[in-house]
C-alpha cells in the first residue's frame, strides 16, 4: 500500500504531498524523538504529536512513508514549509493516536 | 587514503530548526556512494543524536566525517563544559536536559546509548569546563 491511498481515509487531512508512491510497511506510534529515531521501521506511517521540524529531520533520517499528525496538533510555524522543501508527506487527524494507526493499519490489511 | 572523503559541518548552538542537517548531508552522500541501507541507517542514528546533543548541551561545534571505501569516521567536537560522569550519562533513561528540551520531545535519556548501540566503534574523550569529543566509526 502506497501513502497515496491514506487519501482515502476521510478522517485524515493532507497538509503536504511528499513522496505519495512510497510504500507503507507499518503504522508506528511514538512520541518522543530518540525513540522513534531508533525504533521507527524503514516505511512507517509515524503517527505522533509531535509536530515540530525536528519530527521532520527524524522521519527523513528513518526513511518513514509520511507523518501523521494525531489528536488535533497544532504545528510549529515553518513545519509545512520544511515539509515541502524536504519532501515529506504530512497528514494531520483529529484522530487520538491509537486510533490513527487503527485507521492505517485496516486500510493496509484490507 | 587519497580515495577517501573529507566533509565538515558547523553545528551551530541553539538551533533545533537546523538540527539532523549534517546528518541528512551525510545520509544523501552515502545513498549516492550506493551504501547498504542498513549501515546508511545507523549512520543516521548516531550522527544525529550526537548532532541533538551538540544543540542541547555544548552550544553547537564541529562535526568532522571521514569516509572511505571500507568505513565513516564522525568526529564530533565541542567546546561545551563535558561530561562529568560518562558511564552515568551512557545509562539509558539518564538525562540532564531541560523542560525546554524535553518540550520537543528529546531529553529521554537515549541519545549516547543510541550513538553506542548503531555505531560499530564509539570514543568519548571529555573534560569539565573544556569540551567533548565523541569518535564514532561505522564499517559498510
Amino acid at each position: 500500500m502506497t501513502v497515496n491511498e491514506l487519501k482515502n481515509i476521510p478522517e485524515f487531512t493532507l497538509l503536504n504531498e511528499g513522496e505519495m508512491d512510497k510504500e507503507i510497511t507499518r503504522p508506528f506510534c511514538c512520541d518522543l524523538l530518540s525513540v522513534a529515531m531508533s525504533k521507527a521501521p524503514a516505511g512507517a506511517a509515524w503517527v505522533t504529536i509531535m509536530g515540530n521540524t525536528n519530527a521532520l529531520a527524524v522521519s527523513s533520517l528513518t526513511d518513514c512513508a509520511c507523518i501523521i499528525l494525531a489528536e488535533g496538533t497544532s504545528l510549529d510555524p515553518n513545519v509545512v514549509h520544511k515539509a515541502k522543501v524536504q519532501d515529506i508527506t504530512l497528514f494531520q487527524t483529529d484522530l487520538p493516536i491509537f486510533e490513527a494507526a487503527l485507521k492505517v493499519y485496516q486500510l493496509l490489511e484490507g | 587514503m587519497s580515495d577517501s572523503l573529507k566533509l565538515q559541518y558547523v553545528i551551530s548552538d541553539e538551533d533545533f530548526t537546523r538540527a539532523g542537517e549534517a546528518s541528512g548531508d551525510v545520509k544523501s552522500k552515502l545513498k549516492m556512494m550506493g551504501v547498504n541501507p542498513e549501515v546508511i541507517r545507523k549512520v543516521s542514528i548516531a550522527m544525529y543524536e550526537g548532532e541533538i546533543n551538540m544543540v542541547i548541551h555544548a552550544n553547537g561545534g564541529v562535526i568532522d566525517v571521514i569516509i572511505t571505501t571500507k568505513d565513516i569516521t564522525m568526529i564530533l567536537k565541542d567546546k561545551g563544559p563535558g561530561i562529568k560522569d560518562v558511564d552515568l550519562a551512557m545509562q539509558a533513561g539518564y538525562s540532564t536536559a531541560s523542560e525546554n528540551v524535553r518540550a520537543l520531545g528529546f531529553g529521554a535519556g537515549m541519545g549516547l546509548p543510541n550513538m553506542k548501540k548503531y555505531s560499530d566503534e564509539m570514543n568519548i574523550e571529555t573534560e569539565i569546563g573544556v569540551g567533548t569529543t565523541v569518535t564514532m566509526k561505522v564499517y559498510f
